[in-house]
């Protein structure tokens, strides 16, 4: 059976709607597009579930913070407060790597065989198997994605994510190394220690797995920082990896805000190994911070403006929903989103009716609705830069074909956006919106395609439509990004490694090159009497 | 075929009898009067180096040529601090042209567009060249850098050559994987060049330095801005002219000699460079670490400081631990990242073995590094000079025993006596600070916790000694230190196939083996939907 893929949230239908709205032109004038169901008028569904833990969870416990502090976290589709979650700060990241310092020097995960960690991985996969619709639920309301793609793939990904680092415990292999003299040498591949990680917010369970999940396979112990923004969830399913029985101290969660927690995470001398998800902007604060303490190792999976290149012999209707699931999948908050739409002008005119028809299409409302596609921006400060930068799209002379302001009257909703007549040099096709604005650019011929896709600080992926096998491998191997994604987008895959080139990053997380990030080598030589071989 | 020279063969057979017919000796404690077994190389007449400065000027696009400023800096003789000749001096703006250079070699160059197996074969010929020209090149080491001409002729060149064998072998052999995911997509991972490649190196192992950066660079496809030691410009102008006589195109290999604020802090802030490699002290890295994440984010490596143990065990042979104890830490006038600068005796064999390490740094010998059997030859400069002796006026003022050495060798350039300390405690700075010279501290201790403890007690990571012959004490051991390599019984083993790399504040990555060919490799993923497969 195949596993769920957010690539699966392209179903026939929505094909079919962009389809059968192809006829429809823009009807540009502001805020009068219709959009299928404006279930934001109506009452918000209420989230089933209940918040049980809003506590710091420490050496095993749930504590408050050291301030006795706690911050409010919202309801996207509102602006209304779920919870109050206690507020970790430097002395409660100085109590968590504490705890994960004497987790890793002397307790038993790192001394376990490497078996029993897979068993306490498989364990836990179970348990997020029985809870998924709740956890579901709590992902939802704290992020304002739709239930069904939490519940029918995010939550699904996580524990398929947690069953591929169990298998890959009791792999983990070093080497023996063929040299030149009378020399016995081998590489042991051992857990780095304490490792760090800040994860964000648009996809706060399924970064949690891409994180914790080679961290404890390796055998190293955790500090984990959740976005303020969504403390939730990671907190619900790591009470459930105690049931699976880690033991105290190999996983601390540590809710709390960037400048206070995260810093202090960053910088601390005793932690060996940072990893962080987020912004280009913060990868490099947090970077700085790293180099300046005591030089742990950090991957940074950080910000892209990916292009998705249609070209000239593409089957327009697929690229057309492709390009949008590309853009608008999770409220457009992807760091892999296909934000630069490029299409061949051959092609232009008749991709650009239909995209423009798909939007129109795309249904908004409350997240836990059956059938929206769209939910709310996660929050206020995301919803005003989001709309800046659609005012910034129709100042620069792009052509507004749908959508362009809120949507609703409450909660942070905004209309699905498309714009054309993009030109390279406009911030709309710069900078990373993160926002549901889709960008078409057009192009003429591949070499300038080539050259205008990589003229960017980002590297993070590329979607190519194509079905020439000569244009596919040509685009692929010319396009400076960690991911292409061939008549395809958003595949992803526990298998698959995804990460960043230039500006996007550093490392490559989950597959096989995941494990590399949370491993020390250390090569052991010995001298070699009288050897049968060499 | 015979074994490749390794470092570790400078352990003759002699100097294991020379350290045991002087154990009888008493350790002369007081200041300056120990006698050295060839003392006076220092004070006789300078031997003539057998080679001619060739190249001074900047490697940039295939062409020798002068700074863009006009502007040059004098490299120096250590034996004597006198000028061996005046090289042109890179800055930032000749940085750029470099990086303009690789650049374009690399975006639209026949380098990363030529099969790997016609890459390798210019790294097969350029390390036939190497063999060809290995004793001027040992020459312009030893003279610019100090070391005895036997270690750069014997070990380091061939070593140089031995790498770039290895990795003009590993040039097509870079594989990415098919990926197996969970639905109908067909996956695969390129292995591809990262671009343009910064590499700044140190002047302790110049061309060695060279050739583990640069090797595995060129065998991935990648072009580079090399930028050396300004102590040490010699050498690697000199072998990379035979890289381009073996056929390196134009601008894949950019030389710049100069200094690190202005050179070296513009290539690690270069918004063009895609990745960076540095080796030095760990205060540069830092800096260079921030230089990079505070312009494009380039994936820095980095191989830096150390402070690394070594451990003599209860039951360790003694004459073969103070033998190696001697030469892991007095190998290369000390100046190894991986020294084992703190020598941990089992108290139970702690007074045979400094009397054994003292009697064996007494017959060490110091002098014009270009005379056969020379051991020891001066530091690398005044600077460091005057650094280690501050070192040693701060072991003796903490309350370490003097053992042997203590001061200057002779009257000119930058020798210093073999020098030991005994009765060494952590607090001490001798035992903290890497020192980068001759200076040997021995520590006492009891028991493996304890060892275990004190060894990890540092911010460094980078190698380890350990002598014993009992298999648990020994994988105990392997195991607990927090260090990326772990000499048992032996030190100093390199070779083209072990990584090499710290842990902790000794750096980020490995260089060396399989390890280092992903420093220079960005991983792709490629994703397309799969038609009715015939099997998943």
């Amino acid at each position: 059976m195949a596993t769920p893929r957010i690539f699966s949230l392209l179903s026939a239908s929505s094909t079919a709607a962009a389809l059968r709205s192809s006829g429809r032109f823009s009807r540009w004038g502001r805020g009068i597009n219709r959009f299928s169901t404006a279930v934001a008028t109506e009452e918000p569904i209420t989230p089933p579930v209940q918040i049980d833990h809003t506590q710091l969870l420490i050496n095993g416990r749930f504590v408050d913070g050291a301030s006795g502090k706690t911050f409010p976290t919202f309801d996207p589709r509102t602006g209304g407060v779920i919870a109050h979650v206690a507020e970790g700060e430097a002395e409660d990241i100085n109590r968590a790597v504490s705890a994960a310092r004497k987790a890793f020097d002397e307790g038993p995960w790192p001394r376990m065989t490497a078996y029993e960690r897979s068993c306490v991985l498989f364990r836990f996969a179970d348990l997020l198997e029985r809870h998924c619709s709740e956890i579901a639920a709590l992902e939802t309301w704290d992020s304002g994605k739709t239930y069904e793609q939490a519940a029918n793939v995010e939550i699904p990904m996580v524990i398929r994510l947690f069953r591929y680092y169990a298998g890959w415990a009791d792999k983990i292999h070093g080497l023996t190394i063929p040299i030149d003299g009378l020399y016995h040498v081998q590489t042991l591949h051992e857990p780095i220690g304490v490792a760090g990680q800040i994860i964000p917010w648009n996809f706060p369970l399924l970064m949690y797995g891409w994180k914790v999940g080679p961290a404890l396979a390796c055998g190293n112990t955790i500090v984990l920082k959740t976005a303020e923004q969504t403390p939730l969830s990671a907190l619900y399913v790591s009470k459930l990896f105690y049931e699976a029985g880690l033991p105290p101290g190999v996983l601390n969660v540590v809710s709390g805000f960037g400048p206070t927690a995260g810093a202090a995470l960053a910088s601390h001398m005793d932690v060996d190994k940072l990893a962080f998800t987020g912004s280009t902007g913060t990868g490099k604060i947090v970077l700085g911070l790293a180099a300046k303490s005591n030089l742990k190792p950090v991957t940074l999976e950080l910000g892209g403006k990916s292009p998705f290149i249609v070209c000239e012999d593409a089957d327009v209707d697929k690229a057309v929903e492709l390009s949008h699931f590309a853009v608008f999948f999770n409220q457009g908050q992807c760091c892999c989103a296909g934000s630069r739409t490029f299409v061949h002008e051959s092609i232009y005119d008749e991709f650009l009716e239909k995209a423009k028809a798909r939007a129109l299409n795309r249904i908004v409302g409350d997240p836990f609705k059956k059938g929206v596609e769209q939910g709310p921006q996660i929050d206020s400060q995301q919803f005003n830069k989001i709309l800046g930068y659609i005012k910034s799209g129709i100042e620069g002379g792009a052509t507004l074909e749908a959508g362009g302001e809120k949507f609703g009257s409450k909660g942070y909703y905004i209309q699905p956006t498309v714009f054309s007549n993009v030109h390279d040099n406009m911030v709309i096709a710069k900078e990373e919106i993160f926002g549901p604005v889709q960008s078409i650019l057009k192009f003429k011929d591949l070499d300038e395609v080539i050259q205008r896709a990589n003229a960017t600080h980002y590297g993070l992926a590329a979607g190519v439509f194509t079905q020439n096998l000569d244009t596919a491998n040509t685009l692929t191997r010319a396009l400076k990004v960690g991911t292409v994604w061939i008549n395809c987008f958003d595949v992803f895959d526990a298998a698959i490694p995804f990460g960043g080139k230039k500006m996007s990053g550093y490392g490559r997380e989950k597959g096989i090159y995941s494990l590399s990030n949370y491993l020390q080598v250390k090569a052991v030589v010995t001298p070699l009497k009288n050897p049968a071989w060499l | 075929m015979a074994a490749a020279p390794r470092i570790s063969s400078l352990l003759s057979r002699s100097f294991f009898s020379s350290s045991l017919l002087s154990i009888g000796r008493n350790s002369p404690r007081r200041g300056g009067i120990f006698r050295y077994s060839t003392g006076g190389a220092a004070c006789e007449e300078l031997i003539n180096p057998p080679v001619n400065v060739n190249y001074t000027q900047l490697l940039l696009n295939g062409h020798f040529v002068d700074a863009a400023s006009g502007r040059t800096f004098e490299t120096l003789d250590p034996r004597t601090g006198n000028v061996i000749t005046s090289v042109a001096e890179g800055d930032a703006e000749d940085i750029n042209r470099a990086v303009s250079a690789a650049r374009k070699a690399f975006d639209e160059g026949p380098w990363p567009r030529m099969s790997p197996y016609e890459r390798s074969k210019i790294l097969f010929r350029f390390a036939d060249l190497l063999e060809k020209h290995n004793d001027e090149i040992a020459a312009l080491e030893s003279w610019d850098n100090g070391k005895p001409y036997e270690q750069a002729e014997k070990q380091e060149v061939p070593m140089v050559t031995r790498l770039m064998r290895y990795y003009g072998g590993w040039a097509d052999k870079i594989h990415g994987l098919t990926v197996p995911a969970d639905g109908l997509h067909q996956v695969q991972t390129l292995h591809e060049p990262i671009g343009v490649v910064g590499q700044i190196i140190p002047w302790n192992f110049p061309l060695l330095m060279f050739g583990w950066k640069v090797g595995p660079a060129l065998a991935c496809g990648n072009t580079i801005v090399l930028k050396t030691a300004e102590q040490t410009p010699l050498s690697a102008l000199f072998v990379s002219n035979l890289l381009h006589e073996a056929g390196l195109p134009p601008g894949v290999l950019n030389v710049v000699s100069g200094f690190g604020p202005t050179a070296g802090a513009t290539l690690a802030s270069h918004m063009d460079v895609d990745k960076l490699a540095f080796t030095g002290s760990t205060e540069t890295g830092k800096t260079v670490l921030q230089l990079a994440a505070r312009s494009n984010l380039k994936p820095v490596t980095l191989e830096l400081g150390g402070k690394s143990p070594f451990i003599v065990c209860e039951d360790a042979d003694v004459d073969k631990a103070v033998e190696l104890a001697h030469f892991a830490l007095f190998f290369n006038q000390g100046q190894c990242c991986a020294s084992g600068s703190r020598t941990f005796v089992h108290e139970s064999i702690y007074d045979e073995f400094v009397k054994k390490a003292t009697a064996r740094a007494l017959k060490r010998t110091v002098g014009d590094p270009f005379k056969a059997g020379i051991e020891q030859g001066p530091q690398i400069d005044s600077a460091q000079f005057e650094k280690i002796l501050g070192y040693i006026r701060a072991g003796v003022e903490n309350g370490a025993t003097l053992e042997a050495g203590g001061e200057r060798f002779g009257n000119k350039g930058f020798f210093i006596k073999p020098t030991v300390f005994s009765n060494v405690e952590d607090d001490m700075v001798i035992a903290q600070d890497e020192i980068f010279g001759p200076v040997q501290s021995i520590l006492k201790f009891k028991d493996i916790d304890e060892v275990i403890r004190r060894a990890n007690a540092t911010n460094y990571g980078l190698a380890a000694g350990v002598f014993t012959q009992n298999i648990d004490t020994a994988n105990t051991l392997t195991r607990a230190l927090r260090v990326g390599t772990v000499w048992v019984n032996c030190f100093d083993v390199f070779d083209a196939g072990i990584p090499f790399g710290g842990y902790k504040m000794s750096g980020h990555g490995r260089e060396k083996g399989i390890y280092s060919l992903r420093n220079y490799l960005q991983v792709k993923a490629v994703v397309t939907p799969l038609k009715n497969p015939a099997w998943l």
